[in-house]
């Protein structure tokens, strides 16, 4: 015998429903200030530590421009724009990443696999080698690599839209893959070409290095990690409605295609000016989105959290790059020496759970 | 009936004649073609008199060792993309997408770099390995899942496979400038510093590696009719699966440390050959015997003819033709038949 009646027990339902909400809602909040918080630590961190230790006063002097000599410039003009750089390149790859991941759908989506990142290190790479650019040219040459290759992709992928046969990121995907091989063949081409110099430059380069950033590096980087930040949070709701799929999407009044065409020219705008400010550094753009998908426990698409983790992984990074007993290296070494191994295992693990 | 199938014997025939002729055609433009030109008749002095000298002789007996190992390595990738194709019914498979040859290439920066082996005789060993350790990885990773592997799963962990692999190459290269300047040559796959004496020493690996596939020809056939039917026509699928993955490793690895990995002949060669001679298996691998080297010479001289007088590397020539044919095998639509 039922003590209830129907109405009551929907109440409760209800009732529940949105308190569990609330608390998963609440809980990705508090996560996400958590991992910001975290960055911006090791941003600090990385500014302090070094050759020479300085403490947070000494920093905040040089920052309100009253340093001696010498930590005016070590911090000044070396440390400061580097963990800067840092800080907003790894979250402008985290949150290129992550909205690939989650308009596609596929861990596997990133830009570092489907040809993108390739796109913008030919581009770079010829602009460094042959042209001789650098600065806004540069940045200029990489963007419209990342985008002209991101349109091949979309184009040789597309067939009757994206979306129409049953697994059109897996084709997406594999065209990429196609794209990225001739890619590479032809900036390793360049790099056969180009002279002993360029070359330690320009490989340099394409493992990711913060070496040699400056002032001069910091501003785009930021503008276009913001920028990128708040059009990809206008066209967001769009990105949330289109992991449920074309036809849902459709249903609810997204205009998918263009949603989708939107949101990867933004993200293939960032990925483009970061890869031209510091290189590829491997793997960021590929983990962020996965790493912060488990941490906040759900499948919305995490952005600001993605940028966070990024940031994380680049500044963690370089902070340990610099302070390896047996030389400094380029934080592309160490981010594709633990990065490496752990895409292999995300993608077994993939794999493994698939059916 | 009968008459057709003669006619389609004879059409065979005729393609397989042609092909032998153009291989022969192909091979005497890569001695002849290069920055120095040379006439047919210095050709002939050269490989007739030994001791007659002079600055295009020279220049064609450079030449010769090179097209000898372009022919080489034309019929073990072929033979080797053949048999991945089979033994894992991909029609993606190549020793490059599936993480074979970013293996050994790994393992031979390794040694170069830890322990400072500098000839290709000494390398192959630690290419074996790590050309073992990467197809071994990556038909792990494309096994998982109840489903077992198939063409789509297997071609991203032999992505990414190969990029893990490529990224601990550019690490460990990345703080030695001197290695960077040896090794960029030898990446990209290329065959112009080609000498008889470092070839000799790994020409058993490839003979072990060609009569490994040949073993192997009637159980792949019988695998190409699905497991089932394999094991009910006796063969242990186990065995051939190892035998040929086996033949494709001592191919690649070979390969490899001879010439640095050189991507898609694999993958373009066998579905020629099945375009030509149907899917009996045997004659794939016999047809990729001709057609192999035919892609590869030819690839090497129309890396030469594009920037002369410099050289594209053959490696890039055939990732730049090679790569649309993947995307068109992508597009062709089995991938929508396959899915993770």
């Amino acid at each position: 015998m039922s003590s209830k009646d129907p109405a009551t027990m929907t109440e409760e339902g209800t009732a529940s429903v949105s308190l569990s909400r609330r608390r998963s809602r609440r809980r990705r909040a508090v996560i996400t200030t958590i991992l910001i918080a975290v960055a911006i630590f090791l941003a600090i961190a990385d500014v302090c530590l070094g050759h020479e230790v300085y403490s947070l006063s000494d920093v905040w002097s040089v920052i309100s421009g009253s340093g001696s000599g010498g930590a005016q410039f070590s911090i000044g003009e070396i440390r400061l724009p580097r963990a800067l750089v840092a800080l907003f390149c790894g979250a402008g790859f985290g949150i290129a990443g992550t909205s690939f991941q989650t308009l596609l759908g596929n861990v596997l989506a990133s830009p570092d696999i489907i040809g993108v990142t390739a796109g913008a290190n030919l581009a770079a790479v010829l602009a460094i080698t042959v042209l001789g650019l650098s600065g806004l040219a540069l940045f200029g040459v990489a963007v419209a690599g990342g985008l002209a290759t991101a349109c091949c992709v979309l184009l040789l992928s597309w067939s009757r839209g994206l979306a129409s046969s049953s697994s059109p990121t897996s084709r997406f995907i594999l065209v990429g893959i196609g794209i990225a091989a001739m890619l590479n063949a032809a900036t390793s081409w360049l790099m056969v070409r180009a002279d002993q110099w360029d070359v330690q430059a320009a490989s340099r380069w394409l493992t990711g290095s913060l070496t040699d950033v400056g002032w001069s590096d910091v501003i785009p980087a930021v503008a276009c990690v913001v920028g990128g930040y708040l059009a990809l949070t206008v066209v967001g709701k769009s990105l949330d409605i289109l992991r449920f799929g074309t036809p849902m999407a459709t249903g609810l009044g997204v205009k998918v295609n263009s949603a989708r065409a939107g949101i990867i020219v933004i993200s293939v705008m960032i990925l483009s000016v970061m890869t031209a400010t510091t290189g590829p550094i491997a793997f960021v753009s590929f983990l962020a989105g996965p790493i912060a998908v488990r941490l906040l426990g759900s499948q919305k698409p995490a952005l600001l959290s993605g940028a966070a983790v990024g940031a994380i992984i680049v500044l963690l990074a370089d902070i340990v790059a610099q302070h390896l007993p047996s030389g400094k290296v380029p934080v592309g070494v160490m981010t594709s020496l633990v990065g490496g191994p752990l895409l292999v295992f995300l993608v077994a693990r993939m794999m493994r759970k698939a059916e | 009936m009968k008459r057709a199938n003669t006619k389609a014997r004879q059409r065979t025939a005729l393609l397989l004649c042609g092909s032998g002729v153009l291989l022969i055609a192909v091979c005497l433009c890569s001695v002849a073609i290069g920055s120095r030109p040379v006439s047919l008749d210095q050709i002939v002095t050269a490989l007739t008199q030994s001791s007659a000298g002079g600055t295009a002789l020279e220049a064609i007996r450079l030449r010769i060792p090179r097209t000898v190992l372009g022919v080489l390595l034309g019929v073990a990738l072929a033979s080797a993309g053949a048999l991945m194709q089979a033994v894992t019914r991909n029609p993606l498979a190549d020793p490059t997408i599936l993480g074979l040859n970013s293996g050994a290439s790994c393992a031979v920066v390794l040694s170069m770099a830890a322990f400072g082996l500098t000839s290709p005789s000494q390398y192959v060993w630690t290419a074996l390995v790590g050309g073992g350790i990467g197809a071994a990885v990556v038909w792990w990773i494309g096994s998982l899942g109840k489903s077992g592997p198939n063409p789509l799963k297997l071609t991203l962990a032999g992505a990414v496979v190969g990029s893990m692999f490529s990224s601990v190459t550019s690490a460990v290269l990345l703080p030695r400038i001197d290695v960077i300047s040896s090794f960029r040559f030898w990446a990209v796959g290329g065959i112009s510093g080609a000498r008889f004496s470092s070839m000799l020493p790994l020409l058993p690996i490839f003979g072990v590696g060609m009569v490994l596939a040949i073993i192997c020809i009637p159980g792949l056939n019988a695998l190409a009719l699905g497991d089932e039917l394999a094991v009910g026509l006796g063969g242990s699928i186990r065995r051939i699966r190892l035998l040929s993955w086996t033949a494709a490793v001592l191919l690649c690895a070979a390969s490899t440390s001879l010439a640095g990995p050189i991507g898609f002949v694999g993958l373009i060669v066998p579905h020629v050959a099945r375009l030509i001679v149907g899917p009996d298996f045997r004659k794939i691998l016999a047809a990729g015997v001709l057609l192999g080297p035919l892609l590869l010479v030819g690839a090497d001289v129309v890396g030469r003819l594009v920037s002369r007088p410099a050289d594209v590397e053959v490696g890039i020539v055939t990732a730049i033709i090679g790569a649309p044919v993947f995307i068109a095998l992508v597009r062709s639509g089995f991938a929508r038949r396959s899915s993770l």
